[in-house]
């Protein structure tokens, strides 16, 4: 339908009076892809979106799209749509116009516009409502109004604020699945804010984790989950427990962490030197109970709370300087032998599933 | 088992019976409105209306049953010319309060950021009406008058050589005081309506390439709509039942139809001034509904 365009960030931030919501960020998205700009509330996600969208202008830096600097044109000029959180559909209009909005500006004539409108709400399964208002529609609805509306412009990357946070549970599941077919069918770039994890693993290609207008992480999906790169990363994914302490002996075979008036525990070598402070992180799936094969993969602590979760058990133990540590335990396993609150536990995991985590640049 | 029981709980009390029918009780839920708008609304106008058909002379009402007063209010010359006059300052009124009105809310509801500044602006809006209307009206004569202050500075000026007569005492002035008195039964509403505009439907139609003004004429006019009907309403009842404007800014020179009943009021000619209220009354009710045919305003209430 249209040529998806590349878009790059080379150190942009955006300075409002005294504080900093994005810190000189650069970022490359490739043609084509699905980017997740993904992070907790204000952390500079938004923002980095509305500057993309032109509705926020840059502090500093400079914004690309498929080789144009666009940093300083109107939104209309860059190639690019917005839809917006609560869709801004113009309440006052019916489908079709709201759909032929851009049309209208353009000065493109009512008959060819309101056909061209139609045209596109028949592709969005839309047609029966076209004389509507947007009151009259439901969430779901309104998102495909929306996606039309900023589809009809041809842009070569469609930008999402937060497209399903209106949705309730069930809806949102579905229409995430209208987002990515809808992706790959037209081929253009999508940039997806969000504060789900969940629904950034579902849709992206890229993953981009933002915290404090920093970004931590640039990755894939999978590269973010199995391999997070800093503390924060593996904490906001979820499913990982992470290990703070200070690097007690650093040697090329090995690294040797001590938690504070805790455990020491061991991780392959890295460049850390000794006293230096380190993160490790432990998926919570790979924590088996029982006694650790080597020293330094594992400790006992006391269980916490245990949850029943259906196919599995989720333990919470404390011990060895470490508040809070979470093992995922296969149901069959937990009650083979069940455990209570308060008792005493052997925790363990394999050398390679230990993650030295670094910090944020 | 022991029961705990709490004195004075459980012992049954002898029960008054008392029972209101629900239908009962909803009517005596509605009278109290009821009777405060049948007192102070329906009966007042239910006397003017009978009392328009009565006949009078120059001392003392009749009871009867008469159209004279009707024929003679609409078959009068001056009646219709007075109806004109009204009209006319209704309109230019109208049209003067709408363009500055919104301008006003325009610049309150999208150029002030904060909320707390807009508070105070709207406020700073609302101190004329802490002194009387009297007094404001009254308080333009020393600025308009023959040796008031924009006179004597043209004077002076050299760029006239006799004060300017039109100024006080005339439509012009008439126009001015009510534009004064009523610009912000204009404001209000359509900066209410203008406030619950979602912002991001601005950018969203900056996004779809509109300009400032398509923007304007496009998505925020459509949607102030609702607000410049109810200031319309507000505005125009407001003009078309004006006499003290009428008579201090004139100078008796002009003529609005409240000024006209007023005057037959003076002259205890009562059944012809009820006529001439029922009259009114029912041509301004039917510019309200003209005004409700063409904006839905039931989304405001």
């Amino acid at each position: 339908m249209s040529k998806a365009a590349e878009i790059e960030i080379a150190s942009v931030s955006k300075i409002y009076g005294n504080t900093t919501a994005v810190h000189a960020i650069s970022l490359k998205i490739p043609a084509g892809s699905y980017c997740c700009l993904l992070g907790p509330s204000g952390c500079g996600k938004t923002s980095t979106l509305r500057m993309i969208a032109g509705h926020e202008s840059v502090s500093g830096g400079d914004i690309l799209l498929g080789n144009k600097n666009v940093t300083d044109l109107a939104p209309a000029e860059r190639g690019t749509a917005m839809m917006f959180q609560s869709y801004a559909l113009f309440p006052h209009l019916d489908l079709v116009d709201n759909v032929a909005f851009s049309m209208k500006m353009k000065g493109v004539d009512k008959e060819t516009r309101r056909a061209k409108a139609l045209d596109m709400l028949k592709l969005m399964q839309l047609e029966p409502y076209a004389s509507r208002r947007p009151a009259q529609l439901s969430g779901g609805q309104q998102q495909r109004v929306a996606l039309a509306r900023a589809l009809i412009t041809d842009p070569e990357a469609l930008l999402l604020d937060e497209p399903l946070s209106a949705l309730d549970p069930f809806l949102k599941i579905r229409m995430r699945a209208e987002l990515k077919k809808l992706q790959t069918s037209l081929g253009i770039t999508f940039v997806h804010v969000t504060h789900s994890q969940e629904e950034a693993m579902a849709l992206a290609d890229i993953i981009v984790v933002m915290n404090d207008g920093r970004i931590e992480q640039a990755a894939a999906p999978r590269t973010v989950f199995e391999r997070p790169a800093t503390a924060f990363v593996a904490r906001f994914m979820g499913d990982h427990n992470v290990i703070s302490g200070r690097a007690t002996s650093s040697t090329p075979s090995g690294l040797s962490l001590t938690v504070l008036a805790g455990g020491t525990f061991s991780a392959p070598a890295c460049g850390i030197p000794e006293g230096g402070p380190v993160d490790l992180a432990i998926r919570t799936d790979r924590v088996q109970i029982g006694k650790a094969a080597q020293d330094g993969l594992g400790f006992t602590g006391s269980v916490s709370n245990i949850e029943y979760r259906g196919s599995s058990v989720k333990l919470t133990a404390t011990g060895a300087g470490i508040e809070e540590f979470t093992a995922i335990i296969s149901d069959r396993e937990f009650f083979e032998q069940p455990i209570k609150v308060g008792e005493a536990i052997q925790l363990s995991w394999d050398a390679g599933d230990v993650i030295v985590l670094g910090k944020a640049q | 088992m022991a029961t705990v029981r709490f004195i004075g709980v459980g012992e049954s009390k002898p029960k008054r019976n008392i029972r209101i029918s629900p239908k009962l009780a909803a009517y005596l839920q509605a009278a109290p409105l009821t009777v405060i708008l049948g007192v102070f609304l329906a009966l007042p106008l239910l006397m003017i209306l009978v009392v328009s058909f009565w006949d009078y002379d120059f001392a003392q009402m009749y009871p009867d049953f008469l159209t004279m007063n009707y024929v003679e209010t609409l078959g009068s010359w001056v009646t219709w010319k007075t109806y004109l006059n009204t009209l006319k300052f209704a309109v230019l009124v109208w049209a003067i309060t709408l363009f500055i009105g919104f301008w006003v809310a325009y610049f309150l509801a999208f150029h002030i950021r904060t909320t707390a500044m807009q508070m105070v602006l709207f406020l700073v809006c609302t101190v004329p009406f802490l002194t009387s209307n009297i007094i404001r009206m009254i308080s333009w004569i020393p600025v308009l008058g023959r040796n008031g202050l924009i006179n004597s500075g043209l004077v002076n000026s050299g760029l006239v050589s006799e004060p300017v007569e039109w100024l006080l005492y005339s439509d012009f002035a008439v126009v001015l005081a009510m534009v004064h008195l009523y610009t912000l039964f204009m404001v209000t509403p359509i900066f209410n309506t203008l406030m619950r505009i979602d912002k991001s439907l601005v950018e969203a139609a900056r996004d779809a390439g509109a300009t400032s003004w398509q923007v304007l004429t496009n998505v925020i006019i459509p949607l102030a709509k609702p607000g410049m009907a109810i200031g319309t309403i507000f505005v125009v009842t407001l003009v078309m039942a004006d006499f003290s404007t009428v008579q201090v800014m004139s100078g008796g020179q002009s003529a609005s139809v409240a000024l006209m009943m007023k005057n037959q009021m003076s002259l205890l000619q009562y059944p012809a001034a009820a006529a001439n209220a029922v009259v009114l009354l029912i041509l301004v009710l039917s510019m309200v509904a003209g005004i409700l045919r063409i904006v839905d305003i039931r989304k405001e209430l």
